[in-house]
């Protein structure tokens, strides 16, 4: 029943030529996860992808705290669209779940109530004199692995496998809620049964972990977690869904969205200080990785590269687990090699002497 | 019907988000915020569409439009085809627009997003920066955080080649020339008048609340203050 649901909900994926926008969380926080996907899609699988300087945020994460209005957020897309369109592309792709729904919703809405689109394309014109073309396809980044996850595996280097056992690791995926509760025909399988993670997950030989939350919110809830004094809706929620998917058994989780991923392991980092709870095994957090960085490492990209070191769940029982080859004396390291000092130990790695370590040693 | 009804439907996201309500309270059961606070998505898609002025008075006032995270999981789920996570961002911007919002302790707190969020975007064209996720406000990003936020340079540099610099690449510094288109949006759509708003209200709030107007003091106990006991 499951295939024959997530097939209802398929979308165009274009095969090249993409316009890159990239995500004010991810680069942030996943800053490798960004090089990665202009790394894979360039070097390993040989797609022209543009990576624009002129682009700014789409202004989403004000919009969704109410600060920013709903016209002033349509011009600031639409300025994204006439960028694309100036550049020579018509394939956009966003970096992030939040611009990915808004890119949607924004779309729709010129569809459903054209005036908004004449009104949008007049005061991008009256601001920047640029023209509104829209684009051809939208995809977020996670889509356009999808689509070439075959290509990926042709490629792989590590399978999601237990090297010790051999068995498939057990992978939690979280979508992110924007990706397609808004608008569920615009992502892989919908929003009930969403596919854009589970199929790169079964395409590189993992399996996929189902367990009673799994499509309840990480709990970012915008302004209940930007306003410090709201912030514990945010743990909560995502204290619920750890507490759900703990007794499965993950050996890892992997999001579709910055801020889940940030979330899911943050949040571990301070469930574990307060309240000394751990959901991996051997009392230490579940690693949550972004989709780049699964992708990257099937693909044999080395795990400090792909910037996994600024989790806060360490990520080196998985590694383990995949049998990894990987050298702890270059993860703290700044440009040209300088040892730049270390994280202070947290509850969440267990302690200090465990997993982190200390090149002086 | 009513005037506020009638500014409310004027917002295309209500009119998109509001059909005809049974009461049948599943955007109730999905929702993460009924959940987690004394918060009750049904009533509100019930109270708007009354169409009551002083009912919908009453809610632009109130704590009860401020719990939504907008999640959007309502959404889909709706038998009716209602999104009551849409109406609520019309009821915020109502509130915020009338003024209204500062007559309740979450809705005082759209001057701290303002200061922050909107400070972010139109200064570096980005919601956030690492900067600007300072570690001791942000305790829950934990040990690694600080690490990163300390070595800022050196850690963005292996994976960016322009940490705050013109150029292609992640955390890119934007160029003079797109801050500049980017703040005539702001003022040719709208968003700069709300802005502008927000700290209107919130100064005139402020003094009456006994602050020194809406200050450095206001902004951060409306940023840092737990209200919820008192709600
Ligand atoms: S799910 Fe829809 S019909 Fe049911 S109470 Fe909520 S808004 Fe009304
Ligand atoms: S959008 Fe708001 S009302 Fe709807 S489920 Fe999410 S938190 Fe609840």
């Amino acid at each position: 029943m499951r295939r024959t649901k997530w097939e209802e909900y398929q979308k165009d994926i274009a095969d090249d030529k993409y316009y890159y926008a990239r995500s004010c969380i991810r680069q942030n926080f996943f800053p490798g996860s960004e090089k990665a996907f202009l790394d894979i899609l360039r070097n390993d699988l040989g797609k022209d992808i543009f990576d624009d300087p002129l682009h700014t945020s789409c202004t989403g994460i004000g919009y969704h705290s109410d600060i920013v209005p709903f016209e002033t957020i349509m011009t600031v897309v639409a300025r994204q669209f006439a960028l694309m369109h100036e550049a020579g592309y018509e394939n956009f792709t966003s970096s992030c779940i939040t611009s990915f729904g808004i890119y949607t919703e924004i779309l729709n809405t010129w569809e459903e109530f054209p005036e908004t689109e004449e009104r949008t394309r007049e005061n991008l014109f009256k601001a920047t004199g640029r023209e509104l073309v829209k684009p051809k396809s939208l995809a977020h980044t996670s889509d356009v692995i999808f689509h070439l996850r075959k290509e990926i595996a042709e490629r792989m280097k590590r399978p999601l496998v237990n090297a010790l056992t051999g068995e498939p690791l057990r992978v939690v995926e979280h979508i992110g809620c924007h990706y397609a509760k808004i608008f569920p025909k615009s992502g892989i399988g919908g929003s009930e049964f969403p596919y854009v993670l589970a199929g790169m997950i079964e395409s590189w030989g993992g399996e996929v972990v189902d367990y009673p939350e799994r499509r309840h919110c990480c709990g970012f809830g915008f302004r209940n977690y930007l306003v410090q004094a709201n912030r514990g809706y945010s743990v909560a929620n995502s204290q619920k869904k750890l507490e759900s998917m703990a007794p499965y058994r993950p050996d890892f989780i992997v999001c579709n969205c910055p801020g889940c991923s940030m979330f899911l392991d943050k949040w571990q980092y301070t469930i574990a200080e307060m309240e000394g709870t751990t959901y991996g095994a051997h009392g230490h957090g579940i690693p949550v990785l972004t989709y780049e960085e699964m992708a990257g490492l099937v693909l044999g990209y080395d795990p400090w590269e792909l910037g996994m070191q600024m989790h806060a769940v360490d990520v080196e029982p998985l590694l383990e687990k995949m049998g990894v080859e990987y050298d702890p004396s270059t993860k703290y390291l700044g440009p040209k090699g300088k040892y730049i000092g270390k994280p202070a130990a947290a509850a969440v790695n267990c302690s200090a002497g465990v997993t982190l370590y200390d090149i002086k040693k | 019907m009513g005037k506020l009804f009638d500014k409310l439907y004027e917002d295309i996201r209500v009119r998109e988000g509001l059909k005809a309500c049974m009461n049948c309270g599943v955007c109730t059961a999905i929702c993460p915020a009924a959940e987690f606070y004394d918060y009750d998505p049904r009533q509100i898609i019930s109270a708007v569409q009354m169409r009551d002025d002083e009912t919908i008075e009453a809610l632009l006032r109130s704590e009860t439009i401020w719990y939504c995270g907008q999640c959007m999981s309502c959404r889909p789920r709706c038998p009716r085809g209602n999104t009551p996570g849409y109406i609520i961002q019309g009821l915020r911007t109502l509130s915020q627009r009338m003024g209204y919002f500062v007559e309740s302790a979450r809705g005082r707190q759209q001057l701290a997003l303002k200061r922050t969020i909107g400070e972010n975007i139109m200064k570096s064209g980005y919601c956030l920066v690492p900067r600007n996720i300072s570690p001791d406000l942000h305790p829950e990003q934990g040990t690694v955080w600080r690490w990163v936020f300390d070595n800022d340079k050196d850690i963005y540099a292996r994976f960016t080649p322009s940490y705050g610099r013109e150029g292609a690449g992640a955390l890119r510094r934007c160029s003079e020339a797109t801050m500049q288109e980017l703040h005539r949006i702001f003022e040719v759509s709208g968003g700069k008048e709300f802005f502008d708003d927000i700290e209107r209200y919130s100064e005139q709030k402020a003094r009456e609340m006994g602050y020194n107007g809406a200050d450095e003091n206001y902004m951060m106990d409306v940023f840092t203050q737990n209200t919820l006991a008192e709600e």
